[in-house]
């Protein structure tokens, strides 16, 4: 096989391991942009992740697996928002407590409902699960060269919530920076009193950015469960939520760099699946330093020498309002 | 940290509303457990019975609850400094390669009294090292130690692996650990000391680690009540801008509180690498580091409340352990969920009874509200 044809299955598979980071990534947008900080993404996309594939797998659908996947995460995402929302409770804590209990929860009731081990039946039923989609003339342009090969291996080819996760893209950026509501939810973040003072319920706003944060996060789950893999696997995220959360911050919490900063972990990854070990000619580099790398890079950018990450004004404080 | 509700007495500050949460804890936990068509009553005997209810199974729970001791210590240290340090787990797996280099260093060498410091100190020395750059960064740059110490957890966890894998795996052995320690770093069971009370212990690894974290313990209450450092790092816990028109630096008082927190975690590793499994494995944190989280929140980063804190946490682990022969759906991580229904209830939600409470009392006792002085602080 060329360098060529390696460097596409690359991408393709660098797409494939971003689209869950981007869902996520873009869900704690939506809440950290509003002031909650949640530690709590990797919780909602496991438990979305299970929902998802036991919905699917007890109903035959795809389709309802995802809206089973969505409620169950917006349902954490808001006891989230009730601990740190209502009850001014720390944000951190909360996000830790959602983490712990995702875990254990899919496990146990995996196991009680299906007694596989923790896993949910596989999903092998006609439209149980997110399938490829092949574009048109996908099959047909595939011996154009360089060009035909990209169109039919890495933009075609995957399932209808890979496109969702790139038009949520544009799409988030548009809420956030086009709409009232994305100013209010921005200036929630950065000063609650002015929005206020200006008549409006912190309370509710805020309320609604975590509801936000969930259906993302259900989308996340959902892709990993339904579509990537076919069906739950205990903790299967592995992790992916604290990337997500790595990239967002790398993305100095914007849309579009979110989007970049998930497709280059997605590329680590990519690369430190496929090759054992990299060998730069003076020595080798591990695997392990390879999948480190989004994390280092994180504290790297975080400690200032990339840049400056500036998060929120006012996350991580709750709101209280005189009286 | 600000309360921004009215004063209650001490007594149901640090007693009923605590046990008020934790309780309801439990009961939502019992409600999973009806959920996948079991008797939660039934459950906690089986539970109890499990951990308490044999030499073995005391010894058992003293020894997860060693582990506990020591990470919820780690939490609590930097609680005080109102640091949130999630990296209690990375900073005991990196803790676990002092422990180990001590070891594998020493172990034909020396006798275990000896391996015992220089392996504590060591285990104390990397925890802290790996909770050093996250302190620095918070304290100078700015950047937040919660995010940063995730990421140590999983940079640790990458670097671990690197060394299970390579350099410190014996030539032709499969398994990602060291070799077995020699006698000299096996630490001393502390079978003698439930055998006073009439136990009999067969497996239980129990050592000498659990008087070691009683220790900590009490180090750490002299630490943050009795010391100036304490005092400087609660006031810095308190009210930054306060320590600040003190005089009191700042970014010394942060790096020391994480790197204190760092050593505790570190010297987690003592239990299960040199007292039970004689080798460092992978994974052998196994979640302690953020079990501490639940156990400070519990014991309100208390010496004096996280030793109860853990122990009960150990009685769950072992307990749990126990049930899940009994009832094979409620397997060990049941464990995880309660964890997790604790920190929700004692730690993200701990004011939500309160304006109850306060209504009741207000009702009950009239003008009996008065502030009263709090112990411990």
């Amino acid at each position: 096989m060329g360098m060529f044809e390696t460097l596409i299955l690359i991408l393709d598979s660098t797409v494939r391991l971003a689209i869950p980071l981007m869902f996520a990534a873009l869900a704690g947008l939506y809440s950290e942009r509003s002031g909650i900080f949640d530690i709590g993404l990797e919780g909602k996309m496991l438990a979305a992740a299970f929902a998802g594939a036991a919905a699917a797998a007890v109903y035959g659908s795809a389709w309802i697996g995802l809206f089973f996947a969505i409620i169950v995460s917006t349902a954490l995402a808001l006891v989230h928002g009730f601990a740190s929302i209502t009850h001014r409770g720390n944000q951190i804590v909360s996000g830790v407590a959602i983490n712990f209990i995702a875990a254990g929860t899919t496990i146990i009731l995996g196991q009680a409902w299906f007694r596989q081990g923790g896993r949910t039946p596989a999903l092998s039923a006609e439209g149980s699960r997110f399938t490829a989609i092949d574009l048109p003339f996908a099959e047909a342009v595939r011996d154009v060269p360089v060009l035909g090969l990209v169109y039919s291996e890495l933009i075609s080819g995957h399932s209808i919530l890979v496109y969702l996760a790139f038009a949520a893209v544009p799409f988030t950026w548009w809420v956030l920076f086009r709409t009232r509501f994305g100013l209010r939810l921005r200036a929630v973040g950065e000063n609650p009193g002015a929005v206020d003072t200006a008549g409006i319920s912190v309370t509710w706003l805020r309320y609604r950015a975590v509801m936000c944060t969930g259906i993302l996060c259900g989308f996340a789950g959902a892709y990993l469960a339904v579509a990537q893999n076919a069906g739950f696997v205990k903790d299967m995220t592995a992790g992916k939520g604290f990337i997500a959360l790595a990239a967002l911050i790398f993305a100095k919490w914007k849309p579009v760099p979110v989007m970049f900063a998930c497709l280059l972990f997605g590329f680590l990854d990519a690369v430190a699946i496929r090759f054992a070990g990299i060998d730069i000619g003076l020595f080798e580099v591990p695997p392990q330093f390879m999948q480190s790398l989004p994390y280092i890079l994180t504290v790297v950018l975080l400690a200032g020498f990339i840049g400056k990450a500036i998060p929120p004004k006012a996350g991580g404080q709750p709101y209280v309002k005189e009286r | 940290m600000a309360a921004p509700y009215a004063k209650l007495p001490a007594w149901v500050d640090y007693g009923l509303i605590p046990l008020i949460n934790v309780t309801v804890a439990f009961l939502v936990a019992g409600l999973v457990v009806l959920l996948v068509g079991e008797n939660p009553v039934r459950a906690a005997q089986l539970l109890v019975q499990g951990a308490f209810g044999s030499g073995d199974g005391i010894g058992y729970t003293l020894f997860y609850a060693t582990n506990f001791i020591f990470t919820g210590l780690c939490m609590a240290v930097a609680f005080h400094c109102s640091l949130f340090n999630i990296g209690g787990e990375g900073q005991a797996y990196v803790g676990g390669l002092g422990v180990a280099i001590v070891c594998l260093a020493f172990d034909s060498v020396f006798p275990w009294w000896i391996n015992l410091p220089l392996a504590t100190i060591m285990a104390a020395l990397t925890g802290a090292l790996w909770a050093l750059i996250p302190a620095w960064l918070q304290a100078t740059r700015g950047s937040h130690v919660v995010i940063t110490t995730i990421m140590f957890n999983f940079i640790a966890a990458s670097l671990m692996v690197y060394l299970l894998v390579g350099p410190l795996k014996p030539v032709g052995s499969m398994a990602p650990e060291t070799r077995t320690f020699a006698e000299g770093a096996q630490l001393p069971r502390l079978d003698w000391m439930l055998e006073m009370f009439g136990l009999t212990i067969r497996s239980a690894p129990l050592n000498i680690t659990f008087l070691l974290a009683l220790a900590a313990a009490f180090g750490v209450w002299v630490l943050i009540w009795r010391t100036r450092l304490g005092y400087e790092i609660r006031t810095m816990g308190f009210s930054p801008t306060a320590a600040r028109y003190a005089g009191i630096n700042q970014t010394k008082v942060i790096v020391i509180a994480m790197m204190v927190s760092g050593a505790m975690a570190g010297m987690m590793a003592l239990n299960p690498v040199m007292g039970d499994q004689t080798r460092l494995q992978m994974n052998f944190v196994a979640g302690a580091g953020f079990v501490g989280i639940a156990v400070a929140l519990m014991g309100r980063s208390h010496p004096a409340g996280i030793i109860p804190a853990a122990i009960l946490f150990g009685m769950l682990y072992q307990g749990g352990a126990e049930l899940s022969f009994e009832m094979p759906t409620i397997s060990r991580d049941m464990i995880v969920i309660i964890q997790g229904l604790v920190i929700l209830f004692a730690g993200a939600l701990e004011h939500m009874f309160r304006p109850t409470i306060a209504r009741m009392f207000h009702m009950a006792g009239g003008g009996t509200l008065k502030p009263t002085p709090q112990p411990g602080e």
